[in-house]
């Protein structure tokens, strides 16, 4: 599509400013009415909170204004406000488990530090990485970089196991999910790959019932890339990552191509690990009942914590049981694997809804940049991330709500879990920058200049 | 790259369109289902989480809720215990609820429709919202009476105001304590629970609105006469055939005039005037009075007082009944309140509050008023007609009629000095070898003040000896005397 884009660039810079104060300002009444509904007093660290929020999104804003100016201004404010509405939901779960079972828990503190640390990783990636084309040049170190990460887990003495699932590891007691990093690798690397293999991945090979299909030897890198995904569903179990990955892999080709056969293929190739691990694995299979029907008398114990996450759901009804009023202490997990309806009991549906309008705001406006960029490296990073998030989102909230069957997976920026936040700070800084390169006026100029529509997604030479 | 990234968002609002189903099902269109399931424990906490209205007595709490250090957040305790049980009911985290705190459960809890403005005022004003006061009806003065009155005996005490149908006493024994059962700990709730049902006298049972029902015996009499009284045929003074025995119609058995085999006739000549026969409680008289009448002219008499309605006080009080398509042997058997006939003591205080409220019977109700926590009503008792079951005039000759009982008959152990009173005794036979129940059906007219009440103690005997001293307290404790 070669629309021109007729409007001015406008920094917008006092936009985000706005914006983040606003994001500012609710993530902080929120968690003080944590505390009010809880204990009828006002937390007691919030000062401590609004300053820490107020001095990272100033943070955020100048090193914004100062490296990306053009950038789009909604990406950090739905962040900031995504990240601050998780720790509410984590004070609420901790401040249940302190009044209800006595279990003194620091979950939303440990998560605020986390949240501090992320900042810090996106303010750096805004500052160092100057101009996302950088990347493209360590492809291969991406993927070398990300395939060690994903399977580090299965380092014996390295690797821990959590519910069933191998994909966490544990150095010196602090335990992290490389997966979310190894996310980021294979982004950039599949982003790069994909780009300068897309011609022939998208125009050579027989054409079948209308249906152009790939070419035999070019079936290796996706062969690679599932027999990746195989891995982590067999050694690590965990049907999440697994797909989380593939679908990454099978989306990023699907753009670079516009080739409906890859999805296809993709499709048909992930049927039959899912089936396996569906029959082969235990907990697979619990999950799968749990899935199916999981207030049955007889899987209802079995199936304690979906049932749990349910009735959170049923009591917060439409308007929701007000911050801090929840019983978040009966589900397990309820600050990590079932933050969203710890969030959806006190917020309500309507809660609900706004945090999936913010993730689905977060996603578009990825895609946005995505279609706004110059080059195709850009293009398919944006979309690959965007993407990746949505696809999280949909497994994580879909598990939950019984749309499809529970896996490990986290809800970006939400849920408590530090590897899981600062890589997702990291993805928001990649995304400031992308949108940056989408919206600025030389590569507005550079592409009115051009004479040919279509040419958009032309390589700039890197 | 633009066309596969339309695709792209395509896949993605799919995606994100069926989270938004999913989650509002869960959230609004599965939501009774699941937040009613009994093994959801967020209902659980959520219903002993609220601020819990008090149910009041005379202005005295003897239901009320505080704060708890536990799980649940508040604890329900009664004080004086077993005295109000079968009023207030039970509030189990176990086992559920019964009496007020069941009938009445939303508006205690603040849920009722009612409290909207309440609620809504209550979250405007950053209040923590607290359910509705419910004030009974119960004077507490009769009601100590009745249950001390009664003390160790099984049975069951109801007074009414004739007036209003505000139910001033109602007293169950033996009675049980809520506390037991209002517990966090559930096993001493099941322990207290699986005790109070083994035993064989069921105190849980609300004897006086529901449980197995009682055979009225002689106290149905008043029903009779009061029926006859309406045909415009017969007055007090109207003379009935009243024989030392008979042989019930088509049949071999033989009815005595009297309990305990007694022959002796009601009168010379084997008749007496009605008032005679109602003062001595003669079986025969009755026997044969209502098959003059037939089972049609009895049985409307019968609901217009009250029996075989479904009545809610809130509680619902089974209905009471004189059974149907009866033979004349079966409707003899009736006239004196024998066969099928079973009344709940609610039924019978009914029948007496007719009579001194000039033949209207009101509805009995147990709450006098619902208050929010800032003290204005929601609702106040309105009393309510139940049903005519004669003309005032009729109720005088009866009021007439039930005075002598108490002044010359059966029922001089539940005279007041001073106070008009007025009543009929009942011996009910129940079973072979066990000993009658012994009831007392009656009124008491202070003038400025009346009541009405029904006595029955089971296997207590002969009325005129058991019942009517135990509604002489309850009746003295109203009107004075």
């Amino acid at each position: 599509m070669a629309t021109i884009v007729s409007y001015t660039a406008r920094p917008r810079r006092t936009l985000q400013g706005l914006l983040l104060l606003f994001a500012v300002a609710i993530g902080v009444t929120a968690y003080a009415l944590v505390g009010l509904g809880r204990f009828e007093e006002v937390p007691a660290d919030l000062p401590v909170v609004a300053i820490g929020a107020l001095v990272l999104a100033a943070a955020l804003q100048v090193v914004v204004s100062l490296r990306a100016p053009y950038a789009d201004p909604v990406i950090l404010p739905l962040v900031v406000l995504l990240n601050m509405i998780g720790i509410a939901v984590i004070s609420s779960v901790d401040s249940a488990n302190l009044l209800y079972s006595d279990q003194e828990t620091s979950v939303a503190t440990r998560q605020m530090i986390w949240a501090v640390v992320g900042v810090i990783l996106c303010v750096t990636v805004l500052a160092l990485l100057r101009d996302h084309r950088w990347l493209r040049r360590y492809t291969w170190t991406f993927a070398a970089a990300g395939g060690i990460l994903l399977l580090m887990p299965l380092v014996p003495g390295l690797g821990a196991e959590r519910n069933g699932s191998r994909i966490w590891i544990s150095i010196a007691g602090n335990s992290f999910q490389p997966a979310e990093l190894a996310k980021i690798a294979f982004a950039v690397f599949f982003a790069g790959y994909l780009v300068s293999r897309r011609d022939t991945l998208a125009l050579a090979g027989p054409k079948v019932l209308g249906v152009r299909l790939p070419r035999w030897s070019d079936f290796g890198p996706i062969l690679v890339a599932w027999g990746f995904a195989m891995a982590v569903l067999v050694f690590e179990t965990d049907l999440g990552t697994s797909l989380m990955f593939f679908g990454l892999f099978v989306a990023m080709l699907y753009v670079a191509t516009d080739r409906l056969s890859w999805l296809i293929i993709g499709a048909v190739m992930f049927l039959p690990p899912a089936v396996f691990a569906a029959t082969q694995m235990g907990h697979v299979r619990r999950r799968l009942t749990c899935w199916l029907d999981p207030l049955a008398s007889e899987n209802f114990d079995a199936c304690g914590q979906v049932n749990a996450g349910l009735f959170g759901l049923a009591n917060g009804g439409i308007t929701g049981a007000g911050l801090g009023t929840g019983r978040p202490d009966v589900v397990p997990f309820a600050e990590s694997d079932y933050i969203f309806t710890s969030m959806a009991e006190e917020l309500g549906l309507v809660g609900a809804f706004a945090v999936l309008l913010l993730y689905l705001l977060l996603v578009q406006r990825a895609l946005r940049a995505a279609v706004g960029i110059s080059d195709g490296f850009g293009t398919l990073l944006a979309a690959g991330l965007g993407f990746v998030m949505a696809l999280q989102v949909f497994v994580v909230v879909g598990g939950v709500t019984r749309v499809i069957p529970l896996t490990g997976l986290t809800l970006p920026f939400l849920a408590a879990g530090g590897s899981s936040l600062v890589c997702n700070w990291i993805i928001a800084g990649i995304l400031v920058r992308l949108s940056d390169a989408a919206r600025r006026p030389a590569a507005r100029q550079l592409q009115g200049d051009l004479p040919a529509p279509g040419r958009r997604d032309a390589e700039v030479p890197a | 790259m633009n066309r596969p990234l339309r695709h792209v968002w395509l896949v993605i609002s799919v995606l994100f369109a069926l989270l938004f189903a999913s989650t509002t099902y869960f959230q609004v269109i599965a939501q009774g289902r699941l937040n009613a399931d009994g093994r959801n424990a967020r209902a659980i906490y959520n219903e002993f989480g609220r601020h819990r209205g008090p149910i009041v007595v005379d202005g005295e709490a003897v239901a009320s809720s505080s704060e708890s250090d536990d799980t649940y957040g508040y604890q329900r305790s009664y004080d004086p215990g077993s005295l109000y049980a079968h009023a207030t009911g039970y509030y189990s985290v176990v086992y559920g609820f019964s009496g007020i705190e069941n009938a009445l459960n939303d508006t205690l809890s603040g849920e009722a429709d009612a409290l909207f403005y309440q609620r809504i005022s209550d979250i405007l004003s950053g209040e923590q919202g607290q359910g509705a006061t419910v004030e009974l009806t119960l004077d507490s003065g009769a009601q100590r009476a009745a249950a001390e009155a009664m003390g160790d005996r099984k049975g069951a005490v109801v007074a009414l105001d004739p007036e209003t149908g505000a139910i001033l006493a109602m007293v169950s024994t033996p009675s049980y304590d809520p506390n037991e059962l209002a517990s966090h700990s559930s096993s001493e709730v099941q322990q207290a629970w699986s005790e109070l049902n083994a035993d064989e006298d069921s105190p849980l049972t609300n004897r006086a609105i529901s449980g197995d029902l009682y055979p009225p015996g002689s106290s149905f009499k008043l029903v009779v006469a009061a029926s006859a009284l309406e045909t415009g045929e017969y007055t007090p003074d109207t003379v009935i055939p009243g024989p030392g025995t008979y042989t019930l119609p088509n049949t071999s058995s033989v009815m005595n005039n009297h309990a305990g085999g007694n022959q002796e006739a009601c009168g010379p000549n084997d008749e007496s005037t009605l008032m005679s026969a109602l003062e001595q409680s003669c079986n025969t008289s009755f026997a044969l009075l209502a098959n003059e009448l037939g089972e049609d002219e009895l049985s409307a008499t019968a609901e217009e007082f009250g029996f075989g309605q479904d009545l809610s006080i809130p509680m619902s009080v089974t209905p009471s009944t004189m059974g149907s398509d009866l033979n004349s042997a079966q409707l003899a058997s009736t006239g004196i309140g024998q066969y099928d006939t079973r009344v709940t003591p609610m039924q019978m205080a009914m029948v007496a509050a007719g009579a001194a409220n000039d033949g209207v019977v009101m509805q009995p109700q147990l709450v006098q008023e619902v208050r929010t926590n800032d003290l204005s009503t929601i609702t106040a008792l309105s009393p309510r007609e139940q049903g005519q079951p004669m003309s005032a005039s009729n109720a005088a000759l009866l009021r007439q009629m039930m005075v002598g009982v108490v002044e010359d008959g059966t029922g001089t152990a539940a005279a007041i000095d001073g106070v008009e009173v007025g009543g009929k005794t009942g011996t009910a036979e129940w079973g072979e070898d066990r000993a009658a129940h012994s009831w007392f059906v009656g009124y008491a007219d202070a003038g400025d003040q009346q009541v009405a009440v029904a006595v029955v103690v089971e296997e207590g005997g002969y009325g005129s000896t058991t019942a009517a001293p135990v509604a002489q307290d309850v009746m003295e404790a109203v009107v004075g005397g």
